[in-house]
């Protein structure tokens, strides 16, 4: 069977950091606020070279949503930076009111998303973001999932007008994607075709969705990896095509079962085309201080469980 | 530029409208509106420089004014339609179906004049400093307007914003607080003491005036003089005194009638305190 290998390792942060870079050099409307997070977001470099077009908020999460709405007044694209957490829940009115409702063309970037952030404890992972962003009007959701796609999100973003959630995370993971990928938003990227189980996944989790295909493969079972990198707008139309090809679908995510990318998919499932469906995804509970690794294990996103998802929704057909 | 009488004269037809807004829906909020009447004359009618015929969201090259305190929406409302943003007899829509004329101001039905959406409190000196940064990054010397309620000020993003505007030396920018010491549950004093506001305001580092925000030669005067304290260096805040319910007497003095329509008879005792000077709509 077609493997996927990788060059590098690297931190998804970074490819963000990379791509406002650039967007500095290319796009002159591009600003950044950073609530006293500039090395853990890597906007250092931007911050370098653009100090005029750099804006540190402090520790004042809620203040930077309300400058960087007002600054979309008069044509800038603001880039706000901070923890997933900080990015969402902190201030989730502002986004509704100051960013979502009002229309505003604030693209809000969160790193350190997830169970990934590891040794701080539930305090900062939080895995609620996609949910509490996804429900509000207007926001596009994206969870890139390696480094290259990270940077190609970044920069697409730039150019899609109206608020935009991007979600990325701390670890250094395996970078497999093309560095000269084409990023379009709302767009799902099918990595394997197969014809036994559909697995969408999103984020730090298609890396391993991919492992766990290899896995399959030895156990005879062919399963399709489709990579969910747009959230909101889901990408319906290649989720019914592969899914009425398999028959059954395992969704997998570094987020709540509840709001994340398999509640999503469940919607359109049960909309167009009912079919069996395992989540690997948090199971309502709080994470915990420990090594990205033994986290993911312990809360059940890792390979296997993928692997047994798989075959648990292929049981169920 | 229009003489302070004839400015006195719009002041009668806003407040008014506001009575007949909030009266033809029984919901609304009629206090803060008529209290902040005469500031809002005197801003849209002489202060702003703007283009009420061609409203731009990014409004180049024209003074910006951000609505925080989103509940006064019929005083705003009245201004913007009698200095042209949109026609006159669309006050008749105020909160009802497929209106643009929202309960709390908002841009998602394209009203004219309206820039971002507040009523939910707190977040509008936020968007004022980031509207004045981008004026700033666009080389542009236009000034950026806000107004608060003094309740408003207990929300902590207000002081969030207050530090970095003063920190970052956003100077042009000048907020308007309504010290009208009321809100929902009774005054200021009995809810949550504000303590001395000019204390506070200028412990962040800004530029504090006064202003007898029911006397339109005194906004004239201060908002004038706020003017000349621009581009120095330091955001500029203006204690607005006002009386809540302003220019109707049985409105006056109380929190009561701070989200309180009136009834017919209350509404037609409230009219025959304000002549119609421009027609009502």
């Amino acid at each position: 069977m077609e493997t996927f290998t990788y060059t590098d390792q690297n931190d998804t942060r970074s490819g963000f950091g990379a791509g406002l870079s650039e967007l500095g050099k290319t796009n002159p409307e591009v600003v950044a606020l950073c609530a006293d997070l500039t090395g853990s977001l890597k906007m250092d470099a931007f911050q370098k070279e653009f100090p005029e077009r750099f804006f540190q908020t402090g520790i004042a999460e809620a203040n930077m949503i309300g400058l960087a709405a007002g600054m979309t007044i008069g044509g800038k694209i603001p880039f706000t930076g901070t923890f997933a957490n900080f990015s969402t829940g902190r201030v989730y009115d502002q986004i509704r009111q100051s960013v979502a409702y009002s229309g505003k063309n604030v693209k809000i970037c969160a790193s350190h998303a997830g169970l990934t952030l590891g040794e701080d404890g539930a305090t900062h992972q939080i895995l609620e973001d996609i949910g509490m962003m996804k429900m509000l009007p207007h926001m596009t959701v994206i969870n890139p999932c390696d480094y290259n796609q990270t940077k190609a999100a970044t920069i697409a973003i730039a150019a899609h007008i109206g608020p935009v959630y991007l979600r990325f995370g701390r670890p250094k993971v395996p970078n497999f994607t093309p560095a000269d990928q084409k990023f379009e938003i709302g767009k799902a990227l099918h990595l394997k075709s197969g014809k036994d189980v559909s697995i969408f996944a999103t984020g730090h989790l298609v890396w391993k969705a991919l492992k766990a295909a290899e896995i399959l493969a030895e156990k005879g079972i062919d399963a399709e990896i489709i990579n969910i990198h747009t959230i909101k707008p889901l990408d319906a139309a290649a989720v019914l095509a592969s899914v009425n090809k398999t028959g059954c679908v395992v969704s997998a995510e570094e987020h709540q079962r509840n709001g994340g990318l398999g509640d999503s998919i469940a919607q359109v499932l049960a909309m167009h085309s009912p079919k069996p469906q395992e989540f690997v995804a948090v199971n309502d509970s709080f994470g915990e201080s420990g090594t990205p690794e033994e986290l993911m294990v312990k809360y059940g996103l890792d390979t296997v469980d993928i692997v047994n998802a798989a075959i648990k929704a292929i049981s169920r057909k | 530029m229009a003489t302070i009488s004839e400015l006195q004269n719009i002041a009668k037809q806003v407040r008014r409208d506001i009575v007949r807004q909030v009266h033809a829906v029984n919901s609304g909020h009629p206090g803060g509106s008529l209290g902040c009447a005469d500031y809002f004359v005197a801003l849209y009618f002489h202060i702003l420089k703007h283009n009420p015929s061609n409203f731009q969201m990014d409004g180049h090259n024209e003074d910006l004014f951000f609505l925080s305190n989103g509940h006064i929406s019929p005083v705003w409302y009245s201004v913007l339609a009698r200095s042209g943003y949109f026609p006159v007899a669309e006050l008749n829509t105020f909160r009802k179906l497929n209106s643009r004329l929202q309960g709390h101001p908002a841009t998602e039905e394209h009203l004219p004049g309206i820039r971002v959406a507040s009523g939910s409190l707190g977040q509008g000196l936020s968007v004022g400093i980031g509207a004045a940064l981008t004026k700033k990054l666009n080389k542009e010397t236009n000034l950026v307007y806000t107004l608060h309620g003094d309740g408003e000020l207990q929300e902590g993003q207000i002081w969030e914003a207050a530090m970095y505007a003063a920190a970052n030396k956003v100077d042009n920018i000048i907020a308007t607080v309504d010290v009208n010491g009321q809100q929902i549950d009774g005054s200021t004093e009995q809810v949550l003491s504000l303590g001395n506001l000019q204390a506070k305001w200028e412990a962040f580092g800004w530029k504090v005036l006064h202003m007898n925000g029911n006397d339109i030669a005194s906004v004239l005067e201060i908002m004038e003089v706020a003017k000349q304290h621009t581009f120095k260096g330091q955001p500029i805040v203006i204690l607005m005194k006002t009386e809540m319910g302003a220019g109707i007497d049985f409105m006056m003095g109380s929190h009561k009638w701070h989200g309180v329509a009136p009834n017919d008879a209350q509404l037609a005792q409230a009219l025959a305190q304000q002549e119609e000077t421009l027609g009502d709509y």
